[in-house]
């Protein structure tokens, strides 16, 4: 069995010596130019002059382009066509491009970049959510607002509790920077780009260079990192070196200085959560009222889709009965918010986390009894529905919150540390547990696609392409496992290539937790009409019936004969049989209206919980985790050595967003933290000194290859325990609730017990 | 430039008249074609381009993004190419890397493996130290860590074990003597001529011989001993030092500046020694943060504890507390330390030297008591201070710049406070004492009632500013706080985060 082996990645050891090759590590040939932005220092502002005769003076510099030199600007959205590749007249964030530079080496593209003479006439610019709600600055028409039951049935409850936070965005700080080259071809372009999303960047540099997509080829081996930071901000580099190569004919590329990929691209949406929710004397929920005030930034990007996830999140894992979510799709003036990890899940999800925590603290509960009373019904049982009409049939939140509760030994561990902040007048422990259930699929229904290619080779080499996307998260390697399960070979037999969409077309972006569901089931289907075919061949020579041939340790049992798989395959290429074939795979039972909020977008749920236990200074508000158990249902897995490292990275990553990454812009709309010397991810020292992570290996219920689940984003939100534990640790320090905003920097921290202590 | 030669991946590389503000890592990636080492930031604080770098001294980590080619001058750089075998056998920690999942994406894995491989070639099994400067965003780090310690074990590979007894005579273009450091200065404000260099340095390089380029070069001068620099500089006061370049290198990275004329001090030995002398430590302008952290470890544990956390293993390695200290930054954490141990600081102009209290040489924003020409010579720090405690506050733990930067060094006798040296970074356009505070403190019971007493005079001493590290008000309170922290320290009383065990 190759699949559920704990292979490593497959690129690893190309990549621990230093062998394995990113876009910028691939040699172009001779002339090649380097290409860099000229950026907008305003938020929002006309442009009045642009000099750029200092900017072609710069040594090095080949060409210059600017709005005046495409009547017919091109555009990079992934939506609705509202981003010019270039500011046309107006700019509307600190960051956007201007110009474009041409040069002989970066180096000599970025210093020319800065020396344009550019004159503003500013216009009022809006940075907040609240300045934009003011202003009625939004995406579609209105909010959008989704209706269960009657929210007036508060008016019953016991206990009702109402706040407001704020919860930050989040860089993606991948660590290979965005990067792309144009390799100009005969009668087409060629491209490689560091892009979740091979099909969007084809169709948007055909679209740049009016071309049919089938004259754009695009390329991509892997990426240094993408967390959803590739699916549309790799467009503008794409688009400019395929301009820049077809105006010069010399191949271009173009990647970002960290401080620009910072400044230009989008991050993760943060938002404004205002909730009233009112429960019985138990802590059972009863009704509850969200407001998401998101902030898109200047373009929409796929920011409807992102604060569509945020509301599909809202409930976790938790049955409502009367619930309202009003969504604001606010656009301001700074970068486009994106797609990261969990495309605004997190940001639902920690509404409804934040709701138990203030009424478990209100009602004098433990937070982990609230959350039971709530649980949906549970696997089994007659499924209830969440508030956009989805039956829930495979709720295991309560197994898995039980089993965690215990391995975990929360209980004897929370009155530990009542002990220990008994004794210790400074430092102050916290411990919180966080359930999590997290929807499978593309809400854009149309997106759940795949196309893979095998070839097997006369030799019986196997070659594999497939219109996912390596990121680090293993793809390749897991589907490379299902694909080698289908031949019984090894899965070091199956020749991984680069995503090509002169291959596999028409993929959609690896994104959504999807890579292995779509692109797995693709390739099995691929290799399934393959293996269908020799078997055929193989049962006729030996008179026996298709299905009785197996195919199992790199050998082919037919009959009483075994052959080797080579062999085999070998007699099937002179029998003349095809030993190539496509696959393709199309997401089955969902049905999604978006403009309702009613349907089955998911095809199923995967599920999670954390515990999470930290020490603050009630001093200085610096704080740390010290432990974290982590529980989380990867189905049957693919391959546990690779989802226990995206489950780790995911938690840590999310804790991070919580915590130490605080993004901050000044009052002229200028990102202060555009570097790692200012934005802060989490160094080796923050992961959890104790970190012990557990699968649940239960089959998932639906035909899923293999019956696994999607790893991808679900355990980014187990990171949000990290929050609830800081939360508790804060409530020790007095009566009040707590009320904190993220990140929860040290300054948060301090600021929040300083309120606690107020009188 | 100067001419250059070090050895690349066991190789010697001799290179001639190009940019001195060339870095390494262009060198590599555009130059040599070695792929492996990856720019993530530009500006030495995610790692990604790490690489070993051997002298005299030994095995360093690096980070080849701020590291200009002329500071390897005689040196050995071993990339992550580098680190496998003549036959390709991969070193231990690449094998545990890969058999513990420590890569995902891979782009921050060769400098993983590169600091990896540096601290498992010096026996240095501190894990979380020794990789503080390497980013990843995709593992979480605890598949790292595990690769890391089913490492320690393995021999260090034959291939690697020549570079740990590492002589240079093959490739290195100049003499570099043994040369004395500077003894005996007068007291704060006195002045002296210094003693001449050590004569065997002297012989062999007489003034302005110290480089392959002549002293009005504005290839980049590169001294081998202080007497060499202290003529230049005066001839060339516009001239950019360069020691560690850990701050430099981003005027270059980022600034995108052109500088010159600049003079390399990486080769001024007698610039890079720690002294003993009468209850005092004078430490070289030229000694290496690393190198202090490890010196003051046994008797000022809480200020080695701050030079842990004052940058990375690679910053550390390269960065000087000379230049920590010439560079007048408000929020480096040197000079509140030193403040506080009342560290006397020595400037030279030519043969001119002249000695200071530390914080008189902080002036204003970014202005420092430093006449054209003259340069950070050593500092001396007692030592003994047993009462000092310093505290650094920042977002997150390891390499971070500290939004407060506290340091306590209060005597008591008798139940009173006898003296008091208080100083803060982050909380001032320059590193200042708290005088305010201290008066508020200087003979009186040392007690809580004393210190809430003194609160208001943090007011009177700071005004801090709202950035993107903090706000004012939250400085202000914190630098209160660490007062009452100092107490509860002194008496015992847990107050670390980093100390509370799971």
């Amino acid at each position: 069995m190759t699949i559920g082996a704990p292979l490593p990645h497959d690129s690893a050891p190309l990549h621990v010596t230093g062998q394995a090759r990113y876009v910028d590590d691939v040699p172009l040939p001779t002339g090649a130019l380097h290409l860099a932005f000229g950026l907008s220092t305003r938020a929002h502002a006309q442009i009045t002059a642009l000099d750029l005769a200092p900017v072609r003076a710069a040594p090095g510099v080949v060409a210059v382009y600017s709005a005046a030199d495409f009547p017919d600007m091109p555009d990079l959205s992934p939506s609705v066509h509202d981003e010019p590749f270039l500011a046309t007249g107006t700019v509307h964030y600190v960051g956007q491009a201007i110009f474009l530079v041409v040069a002989e080496t970066h180096l000599a593209a970025r210093k020319a970049a800065r020396l344009a003479q550019i004159t503003y006439n500013d216009l009022p610019a809006l940075l907040t959510v609240v300045e934009a709600l003011a202003a009625n600055s939004r995406f579609e028409q209105g909010p959008i607002l989704w209706t269960r039951g009657d929210i007036g049935a508060m008016s019953q409850a016991h206990t009702v509790v109402q706040g407001e936070f704020e919860v930050g965005g989040q860089e993606h700080f991948y660590l290979e920077g965005q990067v792309a080259a144009a390799i100009p071809q005969e009668d087409g372009m060629h491209i490689l780009s560091s892009t979740q999303h091979p099909t969007e960047v084809q169709h948007k540099v055909a679209h740049a260079l009016h071309l049919p997509m089938a004259a754009v080829r695009v390329e991509m081996r892997r990426m240094g990192g993408g967390f959803g930071g590739k699916e549309s901000q790799g467009n503008a580099l794409a688009v400019a070196c395929a301009l820049a190569a077809h105006a010069t004919g010399k191949p271009c590329k173009m990647r970002y200085d960290r401080d620009d990929d910072m400044i230009i691209t989008g991050k993760r949406h943060d938002l404004k959560i205002r909730y009233k929710a009112g429960s019985d004397a138990t802590g059972k929920l009863i009704a509850v009222d969200f407001t998401h005030l998101v902030r898109c930034g200047w373009s929409q990007d796929l920011s409807l889709a992102v604060a569509d996830r945020a509301m599909l999140h809202a409930d976790n894992c938790y049955w409502i009965p009367n619930i309202r979510i009003e969504s604001h799709r606010l656009k301001t003036n700074t970068q486009s918010a994106t797609a990261y990890r969990g495309f605004g899940g997190p940001q639902g999800i920690i509404g409804i986390e934040r709701v138990i925590d203030h009424l478990a603290h209100t009602l004098g509960l433990d937070p982990v009894e609230v959350m039971r009373c709530n649980l949906y019904a549970p696997m089994g049982t007659a499924p209830q529905t969440t508030p956009y009409g989805m039956e829930v049939e495979d709720s295991i939140t309560d197994k898995i919150l039980g089993r965690l509760i215990e391995t975990s030994d929360y209980h004897a561990r929370k009155q530990a540390i009542e002990a220990f902040n008994a004794a210790s007048p400074i430092l102050k422990k916290g411990i919180a547990v966080t359930p999590v259930k997290f929807g499978i699929s593309f809400t854009l229904t149309w997106l759940n696609q795949a196309g893979a290619l095998v070839h097997v080779y006369q030799d019986g080499s196997v070659h594999l392409n497939h219109g996912g996307t390596e990121m680090g998260q293993g793809l390749n390697q897991k589907v490379a496992q299902v694909t080698a399960q289908v031949f019984g070979l090894d899965a070091g037999h199956i020749k991984i290539t680069a995503t090509d969409t002169g291959k596999v077309p028409n993929t959609s972006a690896t994104a959504a937790s999807s890579g292995s569901d779509l692109n797995g089931k693709a390739a099995e289907n691929a290799a399934i009409t393959i293996r269908d075919r020799i078997a055929a061949f193989i049962a006729e020579k030996h008179q026996v019936k298709p299905a009785t041939v197996r195919f199992k340790d790199g050998m082919i049992r037919v009959g009483s004969e075994t052959y080797d798989f080579a062999r085999v395959v070998n007699w099937a290429y002179q029998a003349r049989i095809s030993l190539s074939s496509t696959g393709f795979y199309a997401t089955p039972k969902i049905t999604w209206d978006r403009v309702r909020g009613q349907g089955r977008p998911f095809l199923y749920f995967a599920y999670g919980a954390a515990v999470t236990e930290v020490v603050i200074d009630t001093l200085t508000g610096e704080n740390r985790i010290l432990r974290a158990d982590i529980l989380h249902d990867t189905g049957n897995s693919l391959n546990p050595a690779l989802d226990i490292g995206q489950i780790e990275g995911a938690y840590v990553q999310g804790a991070g967003w919580l915590t130490t990454e605080e993004l901050v812009w000044d009052a002229k709309g200028r990102l202060t933290t555009h570097a790692p010397s200012t934005y802060k991810i989490p160094a080796v020292s923050d992961r959890p000194p104790v970190f012990n992570v557990t699968l649940w290996t239960d089959p998932n219920q639906e035909d899923t290859v293999g019956k696994s689940k999607a790893v991808g984003e679900p355990p980014f939100n187990l990171g949000i325990s990290a929050l609830m534990a800081l939360s508790h640790a804060v409530s020790t320090c007095g009566t009040k609730y707590p009320a904190l905003n993220a990140p929860a920097t040290a300054e948060r921290i301090l600021m929040a017990v300083g309120r606690m202590r107020d009188v | 430039m100067a001419q250059v030669a070090f050895l690349l991946n066991g190789t010697p590389v001799h290179l001639d008249n190009g940019d001195p503000t060339q870095t390494l890592l262009d060198y590599l990636r555009e130059t040599a074609g070695l792929k492996g080492t990856k720019e993530g930031c530009n500006e030495g604080d995610c790692g990604a381009c790490t690489v070993m770098v051997t002298d005299q001294s030994g095995a360093k980590a690096l980070n080849a993004c701020i590291l200009f080619l002329p500071q390897l001058s005689g040196k050995a750089v071993r990339t992550v190419e580098g680190l496998t075998g003549p036959a390709g056998e991969p070193h231990p920690v690449q094998s545990a890397m890969i058999a513990h999942h420590g890569s995902q994406c891979g782009f921050c894995t060769p400098g993983f493996v590169v600091s990896m491989a540096t601290a498992h070639l010096n026996r240095d099994r501190d894990h979380d130290t020794t990789l503080a400067g390497n980013l990843c965003r995709c593992t979480g780090y605890a598949p790292i860590l595990r690769a890391a310690r089913a490492a320690e074990a393995a021999p260090i590979p034959t291939w690697l074990q020549p570079e740990a007894s590492f002589t240079l005579a093959q490739i290195s273009s100049e003499g570099s003597g043994e040369a004395e450091g500077i003894p005996g200065e007068g007291g704060p404000g006195g002045a002296s001529s210094p003693p001449r260099s050590g004569t065997t340095a002297g012989a062999s390089s007489p003034p302005g011989s110290g480089t392959t380029t002549g002293p009005s070069s504005p290839a980049g001068f590169c001294p081998t001993n202080s007497d060499d620099l202290a003529d230049w500089y005066v001839q060339n006061p516009e001239a950019t030092l360069i020691a560690g370049a850990t701050d430099v290198g981003l005027w270059v990275t980022k600034n995108l500046r052109h500088l010159s004329p600049v003079a390399f001090l990486g080769g001024i030995t007698d610039l890079q020694h720690i002294e003993h002398q009468a209850g005092h430590l004078h430490i070289g302008a030229g000694v290496t943060i690393e190198t202090l952290r490890k010196a003051v470890m046994a008797n000022h544990p809480s200020f080695a504890e701050l030079l842990r956390r004052y940058a990375s293993t690679q910053v550390r390695n390269a960065a000087t507390i000379g230049g920590n200290i010439a560079n007048g930054s408000p929020i480096g954490d040197g000079p509140p330390a030193l403040i506080a141990l009342g560290a006397t600081l020595h400037l030279r102009r030519g043969d001119e030297m002249r000695a200071m209290a530390l914080e008189r040489f902080f002036l204003d924003y970014r202005k420092q008591d430093r006449k054209p020409g003259e340069f950070v010579a050593g500092i001396s720090i007692p030592a003994e201070a047993p009462a000092l405690r310093c505290y650094k506050i920042s977002k997150r733990f390891d390499q971070d710049i500290s939004a407060v930067c506290g340091c306590f060094n209060v005597t008591v006798e008798a139940g009173l406070v006898a003296s008091a040296r208080i100083a803060f970074g982050g909380m001032a356009g320059i590193p200042k004492r708290a005088t305010a505070v201290e008066a508020a403190l200087i003979g009186q019971a040392w007690t809580l009632d004393t210190i809430a007493a003194a609160r208001p005079a943090f007011a009177v001493d700071f005004q801090p500013l709202t950035d993107m590290r903090a706000s004012a008000a939250y400085r202000l309170l914190t630098a209160q706080n660490l007062a009452i922290r100092y107490f509860h320290d002194l008496a015992g009383t847990p107050v670390n985060v980093l100390e509370v065990q799971p």
